[in-house]
């Protein structure tokens, strides 16, 4: 009964919303929402400017298309070379979902236990950030070495990428107990089991949807980061490759990729967000 | 006088003393209260701040235990949260993620037990929320968030409501509702209820007896019986026996205040220390 020996002690409101970590889910879910037909309007005439503009000011200037290429020309190489590029593209999703899911995994199975257990997390706690702070790109030639150019390398540095990341955030979640929510649970005779399933785990999840999409950003780095290093596939290989044979509009297409990828990893865990987590918001 | 009162104890307190260990060392919170709570009584316990009237509903509630000296249910002894008793908690302690109807399935999702809906929308009619289910929580008022509290705290037929001052946080006229509507479902169901709170005038208008606990350590320092026949209306808060015994209540909580005052250990509610 040492847990039930606690001060009872809820005065305050402990889930003040948007002071938890280094981002939070309100940043990513009060967006601008879009208001008019002239809204939409203007954010297409600006969009228009800007690359019409570049498009205009390149062939003015006559810029050569291995220090810039122009809009129109990397469009025309997206469509015309990506048939080519859509296999690396696909090896590199292989990666990153797969380092991704070993990561995330452990990293919210790790981030609950540890936070039930203080003392534990005291230990834990300098090593996961120096997980963090280690860009885990470093340590690609090492894995390389050891496991070859294939899949391998790639997805455990992913999983190392994203993991601690994951893990961080959704340790955040847990860690914001509220004691009068876990007093009325108790008071219906709760079990520790229910209480996390049905208290902390809830009161962690917007926590860690913001974890599960810092982590994958991440992850995405990493990925394309170690095809650079080495391996013959990928989208990261596919740059180096690209600007070592000076295919500007090439190279710039599969840039074009990376950004799409990156908006719909964070787009779909907004939207996971306003679904599960908007109550916090 | 002392409406809807049976002869039976419902809940004794017996010597219940509570020592906490704070890294300042041990703090005693309460010291050998005694208090016997009849079948279908309304008790307060008003009294000082951080005179431990909390940490005596929770030892009622079975939320934590007694350093010495026991709590009784029916004669049975409380060793931990009861299927009989509820908690009313000091916000509306409602979880933000879920709609009222699944917050107030929530303690018979705990207990795995079927929710008797009939009983529920009569709940909620009564305390005007009915068609309020798919709302959450943030989308409601203080008073109407602290009205679905009790619905949850009603709907699975408790014998006892324990209340944590249930109505701090709501403004004079919310609260005098809120009051109004506590006497209404009490003579409906009868329900044995010990309620803490700092208004005085809340105490008087619900309670069958009022108790006063002196400051830290807490002690029963006295029980006042409040005369007046249910349904009480706000009239009889405007009547001289109220006005005197409003006074008098004030005048023992405030003289053992000032006499405490120097020191600084009694003018904050709770020990700041947290465990966990």
């Amino acid at each position: 009964m040492s847990k039930s020996d606690a001060i009872p002690q809820f005065k305050g409101k402990s889930d003040s919303p948007g002071d938890v970590g280094i981002t939070n889910m309100s940043a990513l879910t009060s967006g601008p929402g879009i208001k008019s037909a002239r809204e939409v309007l203007a954010i297409v005439l600006v969009a228009v400017i800007v690359v019409g503009g570049m498009e205009l000011l390149l062939d003015f200037f006559e810029v050569p298309q291995y220090v810039l290429p122009k809009p129109s020309e990397i469009v025309v190489a997206l469509v015309s070379d990506f048939p080519l590029i859509a296999p690396h593209l696909g090896h590199t999703l292989v990666e990153l979902f797969g380092g991704f899911a070993i990561g995330a995994t452990v990293g919210l199975i790790l981030a609950a236990v540890i936070t039930q257990f203080p003392f534990a997390e005291k230990i834990v706690t300098p090593y996961i950030l120096l997980l963090v702070t280690t860009p885990m790109l470093a340590l690609v030639p090492l894995l390389i070495l050891r496991f070859g150019f294939g899949y391998e390398p790639r997805i455990i540095a992913v999983a190392l990428a994203s993991g601690p990341m994951v893990m961080i955030n959704a340790a955040t979640g847990f860690r914001r107990v509220d004691q009068g929510k876990i007093a009325l649970a108790r008071s219906y005779g709760a079990s520790t089991l229910q209480i996390f399933w049905k208290i902390r785990a809830p009161m962690a999840l917007p926590m860690i949807f913001v974890g599960l999409m810092v982590g994958s950003i991440f992850g995405l780095l990493t990925a394309v980061g170690a095809e650079m290093v080495g391996g013959g596939f990928g989208l990261g290989n596919r740059l180096t490759s690209y600007s070592s044979m000076i295919l500007m509009p090439q190279f710039f297409a599969v840039v074009m990729i990376l950004s799409m990828l990156g908006i719909l990893i964070y787009v779909f865990f907004f939207l996971l967000g306003k679904k599960y987590a908007s109550w916090e918001a | 006088m002392l409406a809807g009162q049976s002869k039976k104890p419902k809940l004794e307190v017996l010597n219940a003393t509570k020592v906490y260990n704070t890294r300042s060392g041990d703090l005693l919170a309460i010291d050998r209260c005694s208090l016997e709570i009849m079948e279908g009584e309304i008790v307060s316990i008003v009294g000082p701040s951080g005179c431990g009237k909390t940490t005596l509903l929770w030892s009622m509630s079975g939320l934590h235990g007694l350093s010495a000296g026991e709590v009784l249910l029916d004669g049975a002894p409380v060793s931990g949260p009861n299927a009989d008793i509820s908690m009313v908690f000091q916000d509306a302690n409602l979880l933000p993620w879920r709609n009222l109807a699944a917050n107030i399935n929530f303690p018979f999702e705990i207990k795995g037990v079927k929710p008797d809906w009939i009983w529920i929308d009569e709940l909620l009619n009564r305390v005007g929320l009915e068609g309020f289910g798919g709302r959450f929580p943030g989308e409601l008022s203080g008073g109407m968030q602290q009205r679905a509290a009790l619905v949850r705290a009603l709907s699975f037929k408790p014998s006892v409501l324990l209340m944590d001052e249930p109505f701090g946080a709501l403004d004079s006229f919310t609260r005098e509702e809120m009051n109004r509507l506590v006497e209404e479902i009490w003579l409906d169901t009868k329900t044995t209820i010990v309620l803490i709170t700092h208004s005085i005038e809340e105490a008087i208008f619900l309670s069958d007896r009022v108790v006063v606990m002196s400051p830290r350590p807490g002690r029963v320092a006295s029980i006042h019986p409040v005369p007046f026949a249910r349904p009480r209306s706000m009239e009889i808060m405007a009547t001289k026996e109220v006005f005197d015994l409003t006074n008098a209540i004030k005048q023992e909580i405030v003289g053992t205040q000032v006499s405490r005052y120097p020191n600084p250990a009694t003018s904050e509610d709770q020990p700041t220390q947290v465990t966990g």
